[in-house]
């Protein structure tokens, strides 16, 4: 066993690191050291900046404009990409509907998204959670009638990211209400500026806006826009989320705010001499160090394992549920670690998604702003993408036999 | 040891959690942190009137013979509701440094009018780069044949932003010194912002403000100790706010868990939840027994002593109020996460509550002092 990268691999990392701070601009890199989401417009220009060098979707297959790269290699270009401070691009275009589209879709889907997605024209959201289908998707009410050519969907989505900027929908609409509950579902993509369809922000506890309900008033979606046969949406929403595996990690985005709380600590002083060098918070980031290097190390063993490999789905579940709560008490440590900085609201001022954007700004350093309203969103880590408590389920049952 | 509450102390408890109950829900809260001032002035007149703004002073400091614990017990309550009026920074803390180092003049003025609910007053005494360590003062006081002349910044001053009178520590040549600064005087800059919980805080600029030589509070130079005990009431009063705050989410949580439905079932009947709520019960207890600790620490004759059991409690409460209200968002899943929903707003005060005052390693550190001192 040689746990170090080949020098093949390693020389790849390196090229990589060069070429992506060359073509990242400055503003846009700025910006996203900072804590707040990505502005729209730096992920359009940055996806196009990408694609035009045919890196926008590095782990698509090369038929649908990805690499032939390894997992691995893959994987290193996505830290390579944090660590440079690059805007996080549509993933729900990208992780998401693309991959489904290009194994599922038609000729006609296919030829029509997939370039769009590529170049950051079409920005996408995700219809799956509802009010009383959280964790428990199976339950989803929102339905779709045939009525000619078209479906006639009625009902509400929630907790849907980026809904108030995206240009279209990928639902999970209910096509057979007599079916038992996984049985009667489709997957349907729908353009949000259908009639029918309207937007209602919710404020998450960062006073930020990245999540919106989704309300359907009899929208007509049409019948070529149906990925895959109707009633077998939930075969393709479970190819879908198993594809996250090593990205629920989210090790290259625990890895870059380490580094993060690594510089606040070089600027932060403490009894007159930087923060870094106190035992006490020195003790704290090597402790998060160590745990960090645990997780990519079994981020490692998963990029390695056979796609047939049964341990593979479980080792996802044991990587989302480190993964979530270790970005989550990174996160934590910043506000920690900017002392009284941590504890000002600073507005998002470029961002303009913030509930009051008239809020004032705090007098402070640069590095201090953002990170409290990270530490506040990334409450919603241990949430979202099937909340910890549904993992720990699923490693006891499918894992442990219980 | 007698630990339980007299009949007046279970009747002013019953009075502000009538009254926050009452007045102060949830929407109200949200519509006073989107006001200009951050906070009702007209419920600040009420509580003087039911006397909560005297409650934890003597009657020597003109309020209704109260002490640590009056304080405490208000200020749970508090915690309970989320209450953004500047009790904290006024009533606890200031009132402490005036009624420790004024004057029978500066007392009578300054005390009765926080008591009487028409005079706000903060201590401006922290600097963002003190981080707990109330002796590293850099602003300075310089005296002149007229009178004092400061200059320096204060940061992140809790009730900064609507205090008539800002208490303003500074180095002079025998030490450290306070001063009566008014909020309006010339070469005082104030910036205000908000705390994570929605608090108004304030960053102060102080360039060159001449002061009367009545501005001095207290001897020249000998104002640390008043200083620090002031401190020390705060991060207590703070600490019966995360008690409050653990108790009220805590049970908010039993009651969703009770309601909400997930895989055909309420969420209740899930033995690893029912677990976790355990877990969150047996932090809040702990936390609450500790609060007396320190509240009982406030009263300690020898300063070292009170300063090692206040940041006992400091650890162990605001450690215990973040795990109990992060657990509370949680097990409430993504509505948990909403500014609109009142949960994270408990999480929001236990965050406050860990920073404010010096963070968690600044207190460990303390303590370890004392206790190492102890041993030897």
């Amino acid at each position: 066993m040689n746990f170090t990268l080949d020098p093949e691999d390693a020389a790849f990392q390196a090229e990589m690191r060069t070429l992506i701070r060359d073509l990242l601009p400055e503003g846009i890199a700025r910006r996203g050291r900072r804590g707040f989401h990505a502005t729209h417009d730096d992920i359009r220009d940055w996806m196009r900046i990408l694609n035009a060098r045919g890196l926008a979707a590095t782990h698509w297959p090369v038929e649908h404009g990805g690499t032939d790269w390894s997992p691995l290699r893959k994987h290193l270009f996505q830290v390579e990409l944090r660590a440079a401070g690059a805007p996080v691009p549509d993933q729900a275009a990208l992780e998401l509907v693309g991959p489904v589209i290009y194994t599922f879709g038609d000729a006609g889907q296919k030829a029509r998204y997939l370039p769009e997605i590529l170049n950051g024209d079409t920005f996408w959201c995700q219809g799956f959670s509802e009010p009383n289908a959280g964790s428990d998707l199976a339950s989803l009410k929102t339905s779709a009638v045939r009525d000619g050519d078209h479906y006639v969907v009625n009902g509400q989505k929630t907790w849907t990211s980026e809904a108030h900027k995206a240009d279209m929908m990928f639902a999970l609409v209910r096509t057979d209400a007599d079916a038992r509950p996984q049985a009667g579902i489709s997957f349907l993509l729908i353009d949000m500026k259908s009639p029918g369809v309207s937007v209602r922000p919710i404020y998450t506890i960062n006073e930020g806006l990245s999540v919106n309900e989704v309300f359907f008033d009899n929208v007509r979606v049409p019948v070529e826009n149906l990925v895959g046969e109707e009633n077998r949406g939930w075969g393709y929403a479970k190819f879908l989320l198993t594809n996250e595996r090593t990205m629920s990690a989210e090790t290259p985005h625990t890895a870059f705010d380490l580094a993060m709380v690594k510089d606040i600590a070089r600027r932060e002083l403490r009894d007159g001499r930087p923060l870094i060098e106190d035992p006490l918070f020195a003790a704290r980031l090597a402790r998060f160090e160590i745990e960090l290097m645990a997780l990519q190390a079994a981020v490692y063993r998963v990029l390695h394992m056979a796609e047939d490999d049964p341990a593979l789905n479980a080792t996802a579940s044991v990587l989302k549920l480190r993964g979530s709560e270790l970005r989550q008490r990174i996160a934590d440590l910043a506000v920690e670690a900017l002392g009284d900085h941590g504890l000002a609201v600073f507005p998002d001022v470029e961002g303009q998604d913030n509930m009051d954007v008239l809020a004032p700004v705090p007098p402070a350093p640069d590095h201090a702003a953002g990170w409290l309203s990270r530490a506040m969103f990334r409450r919603a880590t241990t949430i979202y993408g099937g909340a910890n408590e549904i993992q720990r389920t699923i490693v006891a049952k499918s894992v442990l036999g219980l | 040891m007698e630990l339980s509450l007299t009949s007046e102390q279970v009747a002013l408890k019953d009075s502000v959690r009538r009254l926050c109950e009452r007045d102060y829900g949830f929407e109200h809260r949200r519509g006073l942190l989107r006001s200009a001032e951050g906070f009702s002035r007209d419920l600040w007149s009420t509580f003087a009137e039911l006397g909560w703004t005297g409650a934890g002073l003597s009657e020597a400091d003109y309020g209704y013979g109260g002490g640590p614990v009056e304080m405490a017990i208000v200020q749970e309550e508090m915690g309970r509701a989320l209450v953004v009026e500047p009790y904290l920074s006024c009533v606890v803390v200031a009132a402490t440094a005036i009624a420790a180092l004024g004057d029978a003049d500066q007392r009578e003025r300054m005390l009765s009018g926080i008591v009487g609910g028409e005079t706000l007053v903060a201590l401006a005494h922290n600097e963002v780069a003190m981080r707990g360590d109330d002796a590293e003062v850099a602003t300075t006081a310089a005296q002149g044949p007229d009178g004092w002349h400061l200059n320096g910044r204060k940061g992140f001053v809790l009730g900064g932003p609507t205090a008539d009178i800002l208490l303003v520590s500074a180095r002079t040549p025998g030490g450290i010194s306070l001063f009566e600064v008014p909020a309006k005087a010339a070469g005082l800059g104030l910036t205000a912002y908000h705390a994570v919980d929605g608090r108004r805080v304030a960053d102060i600029a102080l360039a060159d403000v001449q002061l009367g030589p009545e501005a001095l509070i207290g001897p020249e130079g000998g104002a640390l100790t008043a200083i620090e005990k002031a401190v020390d009431f705060g991060v207590i009063g703070l600490m019966a706010e995360c008690v409050g705050a653990m108790d009220a989410a805590l049970w908010l949580t039993r009651d969703y868990l009770k309601t909400r439905k997930q895989f055909g079932t309420t969420l209740n009947s899930f033995q690893a939840l029912q677990h976790r709520m355990a877990d969150m019960l047996v932090e809040t207890e702990l936390a609450r027994s500790m609060l007396m600790a320190g509240v009982a620490a406030l009263s300690h004759p020898d300063p070292a002593a009170r300063r090692a059991g206040v940041s006992a409690a400091k650890v162990q409460i605001s450690e215990a109020a973040i795990k109990v209200t992060a657990e509370a968002i949680q097990l409430h899943g993504g509505i948990g996460v909403t500014e609109e929903y009142v949960v994270g707003h408990f999480y929001k005060r236990a965050v406050l509550a860990r920073g404010l005052f010096g963070g968690i390693d600044r207190h460990l550190q303390r303590f370890a002092a004392q206790a190492l001192k102890e041993v030897a």
